[in-house]
């Protein structure tokens, strides 16, 4: 670049030899990428993460399996292991507004934000890495499940269709972190409404119960919740004999739909961060 | 300053009665300014005189109140795609990420400014060896000393070519070694990519030394624009820039800014000492 000055500059800005889709998926690439080796530096996080789920199936799950009648027929940890990983995808996930306001704080974002990136990449490239991350955290859950002699399925069309589910669920929570973060924009204001987010989000779900055990206004909350869908799909695709109740489609449709408004609103929201 | 050619000659910054207000406050007012290409312009004043926000205003991080800015001859309002594609930007704050290597953080900004990929190798190694920093290609930044960040900053920041370079208190908290380092590298930029360059400073002999020109911000409003020479003379014969600085800017006591003000100027100091 050196050898050769000043006319290199308007050459560079005339000639873009990358289209445009294929400029913004590098843009959505690059943003996932400085995420994904962060983690390859540091993995740790991934295993003082996988503590949570295996507490769930451990202690929760071993009383909760003494209860009779909570799944129908069916044993109660095959029941809940879906659900304690859609958990686990969620509970990563929503911390990523955390790390977009550490980002702010320290500077990282005005990097992001002075580049020629579409906003909406900026947004896309977070949530894919927040993919990965929920993969990371799959397999790890997949691992205790075996341990423990969930009846988990192998089946390659089932594996990629968790892992479609896992991806597109934690793309959807980390955005949803990433719009409260740009509404609390304080790290200690975030800490707390996080805690009083993610319970609801959970508890009004059909992770560990099924909604048929829950009263009218509960069950309402609980079908417009997006864990609902996931932990669905998840439980449809997870186990041998799994089963969904709304619809392998149905629940896919739903997820995507709302990760695409999540990511339109994000896009709208996150410059402002840094003004 | 010495002109090449005609296209040198046209403002590659340019604005007119830029304003940004907050509230009652306002932050900068009416700054009407011209920056040629491959100057070095230098903007000082107070804490709180509106440097950051005017800057921020420039980069398309915050949309002005009103007034018109062009950078490149794009408009920063109806335009800010293209404004980013032309600028570079050194924050004050730290912008490197801390938990990526040197070679990771440029190679984020090569992906990010859409650098074609068979040419990002050579103008990262280009970037690292301008910046004398290819042995710490592979180390975590965190490792890094404060004049090693910004270094790596500036790199990340030209290594698209910008046409503007911003820096904003590019060497707040960095040793007087490490501070003329930043120094001949901003000079070495100019003089091999004839980039534009825009730098907030409060340190008078670092905006004597190191600028063609210099403008005055106090209280949101340009007071002065001249090159340093002719701002010390038209104080008296034997000023300096502290006290050009002191005439301009008043008997008003400088109270070192807001808190946030303070704490960002600290957060920033210690992680770049």
């Amino acid at each position: 670049m050196l050898d050769k000055p000043a006319p290199v500059l308007a050459l560079i800005h005339r000639r873009r030899p990358l289209s445009c889709s294929a400029g913004y998926l590098t843009q959505v690439y690059a943003v996932a990428d400085a995420e994904i080796q962060k983690l390859r530096h540091d993995p740790s996080e991934l295993l003082t993460r996988a503590l949570q789920p295996a507490i769930w199936l451990l202690l929760f799950g071993q009383v909760m399996a003494q209860v009779r009648g909570i799944a129908g027929d069916g044993r109660y940890l095959d029941f809940l292991a879906p659900g304690i990983l859609a958990q686990s995808v969620l509970f990563a996930a929503i911390f990523y507004g955390i790390a977009a306001i550490w980002e702010r704080d320290l500077g990282v974002l005005h990097r992001y934000m002075v580049s020629p990136a579409p906003r909406s990449a900026l947004v896309l490239g977070k949530a894919a890495s927040s993919a990965v991350r929920g993969l990371a955290q799959a397999i790890i859950v997949y691992g205790l499940a075996v341990i423990l002699g969930i009846d988990v399925t192998f089946a390659p069309a089932n594996i990629a269709g968790v892992a479609i589910f896992i991806a597109i669920g934690s793309a959807l929570f980390s955005t949803f972190s990433l719009i409260i973060a740009c509404i609390v924009k304080t790290r200690e204001r975030f800490m707390g409404i996080g805690q009083v987010l993610t319970m609801p989000i959970f508890f009004a779900s059909n992770a560990i119960y099924p909604i048929d055990l829950m009263p009218g206004w509960l069950k309402a909350i609980s079908y417009a919740n997006p864990l609902t869908y996931e932990v669905d799909g998840l439980r449809a695709l997870m186990l041998t004999n799994g089963a969904s109740q709304y619809g392998l489609s149905f629940d896919l449709t739903i997820l995507v739909a709302v990760t695409v408004l999540l990511v339109a609103v994000a896009a709208r929201m996150y410059p402002h961060m840094t003004t | 300053m010495s002109v090449s050619s005609q296209a040198d000659e046209m403002s590659i910054i340019e604005t007119d009665a830029l304003t940004r207000r907050f509230g009652d406050l306002t932050a900068v007012d009416c700054v009407s300014l011209q920056v040629s290409s491959r100057e070095i312009f230098g903007l000082i004043g107070p804490n709180g005189a509106g440097k950051s926000t005017l800057i921020k205003m420039l980069t398309t991080l915050l949309p002005p109140s009103s007034g018109t800015a062009r950078i490149a001859g794009f408009d920063v309002v109806s335009h800010p795609a293209q404004v980013r594609a032309h600028i570079g930007y050194v924050p004050q704050l730290l912008s490197a990420d801390g938990a990526l290597t040197a070679y990771e953080n440029l190679l984020l900004s090569a992906r990010l400014y859409l650098i074609p990929r068979k040419e990002r190798e050579m103008r990262i190694n280009a970037a690292l060896k301008l910046m004398d920093m290819e042995s710490a290609a592979h180390r975590q930044v965190q490792g890094f000393s404060g004049g090693m960040i910004r270094r790596l900053e500036i790199a990340q920041s030209m290594m698209h070519e910008p046409v503007v370079m911003f820096m904003d208190e590019p060497t707040v908290g960095l040793d007087p070694v490490a501070r003329r380092a930043v120094w001949d590298h901003v000079r070495q930029i100019r003089e091999e990519l004839g980039t534009t360059i825009l730098i907030t400073t409060h340190l008078m002999d670092e905006a004597d030394e190191l600028c063609d020109r210099i403008g005055v911000l106090h209280a949101g409003r340009l007071q002065e624009v001249g090159t340093p020479q002719e701002l010390k003379a038209r104080i008296g014969p034997d000023a300096t820039l502290d006290d050009v600085f002191a005439e301009i800017t008043g008997t008003e006591i400088v109270s070192g800014g807001s808190y946030r003000d303070v704490r960002q100027t600290r957060a920033s100091a210690r992680a770049h000492s």
